[in-house]
């Protein structure tokens, strides 16, 4: 009796590890499948002005680099991809006040899936941006 | 064992022979119509060949100064066209040419001439601010801007296809080639400002063409 309860326990421990690992690999895939289509989107939209490395030119269009910047205006970036921006902004110590074109041709899903590719590339490590999370941004834009 | 040797070295010379004279023989084509024409020289009728010229040109600079050819007449110049505002190929060209602008920066021989293809919002003053944002510090590269038939005009001299077009972003649609001129105003070498094989082309080729003036 003893002996199957521990045999129980243990089952159900490994199995909930199991899930535990599969759900992150799946969150894993989902992450590059969001960042392969995102890439195809930033070389239409994004790359011209930003580079192919995220570098940026000048003080002309700031790099996207700067992952400080981009952590801690998160749920302003899909506003920023799809509205546009013309208000100067600091990234990476510099001033940047060059007005950025908005890009209203973008669905939510297209958003994320740039914001995915850009989010972990460049040497930042963001994580999914879920559609869910681009329309709740969206909604909240100023 | 002597004669491999022997094979290696005649080998060896050959190859660097043959090295060198691709080295000196190589020399730019001048682009562009040609006309044959005929004329009498000390009694003698010969014929010479008229090659493509860029034409006088007058525009005004970043720094509200009236520039013509005379500023590039002593040296190599690369031309090309865009627009501050332009969303599409002009920032990739001009991270391009900035790239040459680098390398070359303090070298008087070598100059660069941006037109502006909108006459209506790029004032000098917009070019100033355009050219400081790039990275630009000296007068090394011009950016210029003039009226709509001077600009376009010398865009179709340049080979450059230029438009106003409200179809498409930005407004105007043209081609982003960069254009290697000479001091006798000749285009000697026309590359795709956004591909970077073409860009390698142009550092080769520039250094080609400078070979010419020493």
């Amino acid at each position: 009796m003893r002996r199957n309860t521990s045999l129980h326990v243990g089952a159900a421990l490994l199995s909930i590890y199991i899930l535990f690992h599969a759900c992150q690999s799946e969150q894993a895939i989902r992450t590059a499948q969001y960042a392969v289509n995102g890439q195809k989107l930033y070389g239409m939209h994004c790359q011209n002005c930003h580079g192919a490395k995220g570098e940026g030119l000048g003080t002309l269009y700031p790099p996207l680099t700067d992952s400080t910047f981009l952590i801690t205006h998160r749920k302003q970036l899909p506003c920023i991809v799809k509205n546009g921006s013309s208000s100067p902004i600091q990234v990476g110590g510099k001033t940047f006040n060059t007005e950025m074109p908005p890009n209203p041709q973008l669905t939510p899903i297209e958003t994320a899936y740039v914001l995915t590719y850009i989010g972990n590339s460049f040497g930042n490590k963001m994580g999914i941006f879920t559609i869910e999370e681009v329309q709740q941004a969206l909604a909240d834009c100023r | 064992m002597r004669s491999i040797f022997f094979l290696l070295m005649s080998g060896s010379i050959l190859a660097g022979l043959a090295a060198c004279s691709n080295e000196t023989s190589k020399t730019l084509p001048i682009l562009g119509s040609r006309d044959p024409v005929t004329k009498v020289v000390d009694g003698k009728t010969i014929t010479d060949t008229l090659y493509h010229t860029i034409p006088d040109f007058e525009l005004l600079n970043q720094d509200s100064t009236l520039i013509t050819n005379q500023a590039f007449e002593d040296g190599v110049y690369i031309a090309n066209f865009f627009f501050t505002h332009c969303p599409s190929i002009c920032p990739t060209m001009q991270r391009n040419l900035l790239k040459v602008y680098e390398k070359y920066k303090g070298d008087k021989r070598v100059k660069f001439l941006s037109h502006s293809i909108d006459f209506r919002h790029d004032s000098p003053s917009v070019l100033k601010s355009y050219a400081e944002k790039l990275g630009v510090t000296n007068d090394q590269w011009q950016f210029v801007t003039g009226s709509k038939a001077s600009v376009y005009g010398l865009a179709d001299s340049y080979m450059v296809y230029t438009k106003e077009d409200s179809n498409i972003p930005g407004g105007y649609d043209h081609s982003g080639y960069l254009l290697l001129v000479d001091s006798k105003r000749h285009i000697r070498g026309a590359y795709d400002g956004t591909n970077d094989e073409q860009i390698q082309l142009l550092f080769d080729e520039l250094a080609i063409l400078l070979k010419e003036y020493e």
